[in-house]
């Protein structure tokens, strides 16, 4: 059984969705809860991948599957190789973790062609869960795609005003970065073909990691890469499909979206660009970190000044996404550590707000900031609710989000990031301002208008979907070791192996006119 | 004494009778007919040239076409008659849906 | 070697109380309960920190860490790579101090908040607030880490938002609170920095921690005066002074008088602005290694000290003059940390939070006994304008007294406790190795300007005839026992509070001195910081800061009990003088246009002038692009079957030509 246990965990939502296709259109009402209980068994025979102790000692790849899928002769071999280590385990339990919320979400929101709805969801889940998984970067690559076209449809028939245009943007954005990561993932399978990479082994990604590509190739490589996963991310300037994606997109959209799709971008970094290109990194690192923090600042500043909460939601997510980049960049244990646990926060945290847009959305059909005034005094929970959420947002020692920003500076602080990590923490300040006017300006002073007047309060299901976030805001603020511990082996053989190649090549490059006097 | 030469000319008048109505005709189901005509002539030159070469791969060739003309002309008239239901009309400028 | 190992407790206790208030105070909706639970949680705290406060006088070990779970290196918070925080606590002669301060005037503001507050709506949630004040507060002075220490640092700043903005539904509540918390986090961000280089730098020299205790033992490591420590520490002080309310970030402690007068007392006079100075005491080795930093926190204590003075003499608002005077006495507690005279600051702010907390008590209850002649009056008037007041001290004897000493303790009369940590402060600003004679100049006239209008107010409240509405006048009750008692029990340490300070040339043994002796002494002796001067010196520096404090007491009294007439004449006079102090000089609108609009105006240009029109227009420029270019090639398509084979037939022709040809 547990060997199989990661494919049963992906396939698991995409039986879902098989069953799913077999209940007549009109059964709402058993199609969400089919949905709910295919999404919540696949996190709860996931459980098991989080209390496994190995990830505290052991660096390798667990779960390990290796299955030949595609071959065309001596040409071309793909495999079906997934696995997990310390870096990919709190992705894919961050997945399995926000789908049942996700699904329960839409219980009021959604209720056109619900049927549709529910179906992309499920197989939207296999994706991401799969794209987390893989170990052969085709397969990744597959799955990459495959999430996308259920997205695009989410957002394009169930979404907002123009949800057509952002639809298309979000799909195009992302097409054009990983049409040219496909590219340099075919360059990489050849060229590791030609310098005696097995043949059978596809294109696992675990042996190339110990390909040593000449540095102007990686340059090229590296640089489709990090382009496809900047979009994703988003880094500045990639970020415009950002906004308009969550806008537009429903509340479960918006959810999955912020929660575990931009994570994809982090993640690619984490798991292919950096490790795979390491002396391309080291050339561009400057400017990518330097990317980063500009994002920070920048999407802080135009977060202020938005008037539509989710637009405003969408745009904090672009100034914490780049804290996560710039953690990552500080190539040390807690920059990573940092920059990994902020993925994690960033969807339960982000993930939360975009619930609670939600919820007043459901309620008053507006998201404009200056239509609302007084609700904490007509939905006393709802506010208590956000308020937390919003400091955990803002990263409030003792909430999650603080971890994940304290550890991101003081690594980029240890590493040659230093002068950036000095603008970066001005984004704290940042994030203050435009949580806390948003908040007061959706939250405080009198309720004027008269269309608040009559709001009510959370229903027990809005509870009961925000206490699993609620509780994770604290438990990783307050024992974020839980995660770390499993975390920690991963990444200190991530560094040691992206910094002793860098290493090599400068061996290398010093050794060269030696060799070539023989 | 009719040479292969007769048979390939006859067959070339047909397909260019063919390639002429296919481009005049409104009609769907006569363009229809010219598209079968067009088919036969080409049979007619694989037989021709079979027999002149004293090789059998034309013949076959042949059974093959006549074998998709009759599908084609099953599912072809079946989308007429659906196409008819819908417009009462078989002019192919009536479907002309895909112009700009 | 004693037990230390349940200091845990400490903050346990108000953190369990703020967590029963919070989730089902709404539920118990009786008042006396709740009101139990929270002052008994703070209570409970007051009581062990009790025990251990005398348990560390009986120790000769002064200094004492541990974790949350009992021994070190357990309770781990964090542990990566090589930055290992623990959930740790830090038990010496300062924290005992702060403990004592922080848990005893919290339980009087505790017990003195279930009758002010009462029939308040959010009665449930001011008690979870005020005990989550407490923890935070709590942590901030037993963490023996300066993550630790943090989490404290904002959380208070977190509990001082919530209860600033306690009356939500008021706009300028809101904005007060966002404006303290912003501004906060502005010193937070210095906070951060300087920690980062702090560990960074120490990291260079192998040690890596984040312990205080350690930080102490290795700060030898880093050059003395040198560049690193000096930029580190004044991070650290610019995190001070957006705490503790210090030029230039004072600006919201005024703005936060918006929260009730409980919360004014308990956290913007008597625990949580004091913070900024206890961070410098706690790291006082650092502090002391860098001269040219100490000097900058004396010359912005300094400064402060004169500056909210000069404006607390023209305001009206009962509490706004307290908050003024709040930053000032906060100025000298920082010019106190900058010559030198570490203990004389945490002195002073011991001093200061008795009688700073029965002043900002003493004006709520004139502020509850107004409010209360107004409602029943039927007047929406405002209770907190001093021009209102006049003779109350008949109405509210037992106010009046405790507010007169507390205010006579504020403005140096001997014999009470502000004289002796005010002129020890100023003796070292005069007679420190690291002071000069413009500081005590300083000093000494924000002392006359205090004693002003410190007595200002008690004359303008308290004294004359009644101002108030004669519809509302004869309705003002004095305040209840929940409310008294506190008064009084403040006052009353208001006096005494300062004799555990008597210097020696009075005949005093200076206690405090001494018992402080272990956490700042070595610092002291390390970097040679004394206060030197023959006795007569100092006999004459005490007797002019008396006089001029007497002086601005006359000064008052003249003013405004003998010739009442004479503030409008001097107002008429000094026109632009008045207009520039009654309006704060401007500092206000200053930042607004300099920083807050600044902000804005950036972040509108970074939308609409870049994201919007720049790279969503390159985005949909390319996407416009292929459009034209495809609507040029769509007119190929004409839909025409004939058209499409004759292209087919043309195009086989020309490819059969080709190859025949």
């Amino acid at each position: 059984m547990s060997e199989h246990l990661l494919s049963l965990i992906t396939f698991f939502p995409l039986l879902g969705m098989i069953v799913l296709l077999f209940i007549p259109r009109d059964n709402d009402g058993v199609l969400k809860g089919l949905t709910l209980v295919f999404t919540l068994i696949t996190f709860f025979i996931s459980l098991p991948l989080a209390f496994n102790d190995v990830f505290k000692t052991s660096a390798a790849m667990q779960y390990k599957e290796f299955v030949p899928w595609i071959s065309i002769g001596d040409y071309f071999q793909m495999n079906y190789h997934v696995g997990i280590d310390g870096i990919s385990l709190w992705l894919v339990m961050l997945t399995t973790f926000i789908m049942p919320i996700a699904v329960l979400s839409t219980w009021q929101s959604v209720t056109k062609n619900v049927k549709g709805f529910m179906a992309l969801l499920l197989l939207l889940e296999t994706g991401m869960l799969g794209a987390f998984i893989s170990l052969d970067l085709f397969l990744f690559y597959f799955y990459w795609e495959l999430m996308l076209i259920p997205m695009y449809f989410l957002i394009g028939i169930w979404g907002g005003a123009k949800r057509i245009y952002s639809a298309i943007k979000f799909f195009i954005y992302t097409a054009v970065g990983s049409l040219l990561m496909l590219v340099a993932i075919i360059f990489v399978y050849y060229y590791a073909l030609q310098s005696g990479m097995p043949f059978e082994q596809g294109f696992s990604v675990l042996h190339f990691y110990d390909l040593n590509i000449p540095a102007e190739t990686q340059t090229w490589l590296f640089l489709a890469f990090a382009f496809s996963f900047a979009i994703k991310v988003p880094m500045f300037p990639v970020h415009t499909w950002l906004p308009d994606a969550h806008t537009d997109a429903p509340t479960a959209g918006s959810v999955i979206l912020a929660a575990i799709l931009l994570k994809m971008g982090t993640y690619g970094y984490v798991r292919f660009a950096m490790p795979l290109f390491p002396d391309a990194l080291q050339m561009f690192l400057p400017y990518l970190a330097l990317l980063a923090v500009i994002g920070i600042i920048y999407g802080a500043l135009v977060a202020m000044v938005q008037e539509d909460v989710k637009r405003l939601v969408a745009y904090s997510s672009v100034s914490h996404l780049g804290f996560v980049m710039l953690g990552i960049f500080a190539l040390n244990i807690q920059g990573m550590a940092g920059g990994m646990i902020q993925m994690i926060n960033h969807g339960i945290s982000t993930g939360a707000l975009f619930l609670i847009v939600g919820f007043i959305y459901e309620r008053r059909h507006t998201r404009q900031i200056a239509d609302f005034g007084g609700l904490a005094k007509r939905m006393p929970v709802f506010a208590t609710i956000f308020l937390i959420v919003t400091f955990s947002s803002i990263g409030l020692p003792g909430t999650n989000g603080f971890v994940g920003e304290l550890l991101i500076m003081v690594g980029a602080f240890e590493s040659e990031l230093r002068w950036f990590t000095v603008f970066a923490a001005t984004g704290v300040i940042f994030a203050a301002v435009y949580m806390l006017w948003m908040f007061q300006r959706v939250m405080f002073g009198e309720c004027k208008n008269p269309a608040n007047q009559d709001l009510q309060d959370l229903t027990v299901r809005e509870i009961v979907l925000m206490l699993p976030l609620l509780v994770f805001i604290f438990w990783i603020g307050i024992f974020p070791n839980v995660f770390f511990d499993k975390m920690n082996p991963s990444l200190e053989n991530l560094i040691d192996q992206i910094k002793g190649k860098q290493q090599v090549a400068v061996v290398e490059q010093v050794n060269l006119p030696a060799r070539n006097q023989d | 004494m009719i040479t292969v030469n007769h048979y390939l000319v006859v067959s070339a008048i047909l397909f260019s009778l063919g390639t002429f109505g296919v481009l005049t005709r409104r009609n769907a189901i006569v363009i229809f007919m010219c598209i079968e005509l067009m088919l036969n002539a080409v049979n007619l030159t694989f037989i021709a040239l079979s027999n002149h070469l004293g090789n059998m791969d034309g013949q076959v060739f042949v059974f093959f076409v006549m074998t998709v003309a009759a599908a084609e002309a099953a599912v072809g008239l079946a989308l007429m008659i659906s196409f008819f239901r819908n417009r009462e009309s078989i002019e192919v400028d009536d479907i002309s849906l895909l112009k700009w | 070697m004693q037990d230390y190992s349940l200091l845990w407790l400490i903050p346990f206790f108000p953190l369990v109380g703020s967590i029963i208030n919070g989730l089902f105070g709404k539920k118990i909706r009786n008042e006396a309960l709740i009101g139990t639970i929270g002052t008994a949680a703070i209570g409970a705290s007051f009581v062990v920190s009790c025990t251990y406060f005398f348990k560390l006088l009986g120790d000769a070990e002064k200094i004492h860490e541990t974790t949350i779970f009992g021994a070190m290196g357990s309770g781990t918070w964090m542990n990566v790579g090589q930055l290992q925080i623990d959930w740790g606590f830090l038990l010496d002669p300062l924290s005992a101090l702060m403990i004592m301060v922080v848990t005893g005037v919290g339980s009087l503001i505790h017990l003195y908040s279930i009758g002010y507050m009462h029939g308040e709506e959010g009665f449930y949630r001011f008690f979870s607030y005020l005990n989550l004040f407490c923890f935070s507060m709590l942590m901030l002075v037993l963490g023996n880490n300066a993550m630790v220490m943090f989490i404290g640092w904002e959380g208070v700043g977190l509990c001082s938002y919530l209860l600033i903005g306690y009356y939500f539904e008021k706009k300028s509540a809101g904005d007060a609170a966002k404006k303290a918390f912003v501004v906060n986090r502005v010193g937070d961000f210095g906070f951060l920095i300087g920690l980062f280089l702090l560990f960074w730098s120490l990291g260079q020299k192998g040690v890596r921690t984040i312990r205080f205790t350690e930080i102490a033992a290795n700060a030898h490591l880093l050059e003395n005066g040198g560049t690193i420590v000096t930029i580190v520490t004044l991070c650290f002080f610019l995190g001070a002074t957006g705490k503790s309310a210090q030029i230039p970030l004072y600006t919201w402690l005024p703005d936060a008088m918006e929260g009730p007068t409980p919360v004014s007392a308990l956290i913007h006079a008597a625990t949580m602005v004091t913070a900024g100075v206890y961070m410098i005491g706690r790291m006082n080795g650092l502090f002391a290694m860098a001269p040219d930093t100490m000097m900058v926190i004396a010359i912005v204590g300094a400064a402060t000290a004169i500056f909210a003075a000069s404006i607390g003499l023209a305001q009206n608002d009962i509490k706004r003059v307290l908050a003024y005077s709040t930053v000032s006495q906060l100025g000298y507690m920082f010019l106190a940390m900058g010559v030198g005279a570490f203990t004389a600051g945490i002195f002073h702010l011991m001093t200061h939070a008795f009688f700073k907390a029965c002043l900002f008590l003493g004006s709520g209850s004139v502020i509850h006994g107004m409010h209360h002649a107004y409602h029943h009056a039927h007047l929406h008037d405002d209770p907190q304008d001093m021009r209102n007041m006049g003779g109350l001290r008949k109405k509210m004897p037992i106010t009046f007294i405790t507010f007169l000493v507390s205010t006579i303790a504020i403005a140096g009369i001997p014999g009470f406790s502000g004289f002796f940590s005010k002129d020890e402060i100023l003796w070292w600003s005069f007679g420190s190795t690291r002071g000069g004679w413009i500081l005590w100049v300083v000093g000494a006239i924000a002392a006359g300007m205090t004693a002003f209008y410190m007595f200002r107010l008690v004359f303008m409240t308290f004294f004359g005839e009644q101002k108030t509405d004669p519809r509302a006048k004869d309705h003002i009750p004095e305040s209840g026992l929940t409310i008294t008692i506190p008064l009084m029990v403040l006052g009353a340490l208001a006096v005494i509070g300062g004799y555990i300070g008597v210097p020696a040339i009075l005949g005093g043994a200076n206690h405090i001195h001494h018992f402080l002796e272990p956490v700042f002494g070595q610092a002291q002796k390390l970097h040679a910081i004394e206060a030197h001067g023959s006795h007569a010196t100092e006999y004459g520096l005490m007797g002019i800061s008396v006089g001029i404090a007497v002086i601005g007491i006359f000064g008052a009294w003249f003013m405004y009990v003998k010739n009442p007439e004479m503030p409008k004449q001097l107002v008429a006079k000094f026109k632009w003088l008045h207009t520039a102090i009654f309006n704060k000089w401007f500092v206000d609108e200053l930042y607004d246009a300099m920083f807050v609009n600044a902000t804005k105006r950036a972040g509108r240009i970074c939308w609409k002038g870049f994201d919007l029109p720049i790279i969503d227009g390159i985005v949909n420029g390319v996407g416009w692009l292929v459009r034209g270019f495809s609507a040029a090639l769509r007119y190929t398509q004409s839909g025409q079957i004939h058209s499409y084979a004759m292209a087919m037939v043309i195009g086989a022709v020309i490819i059969v030509a080709a190859y025949v040809l």
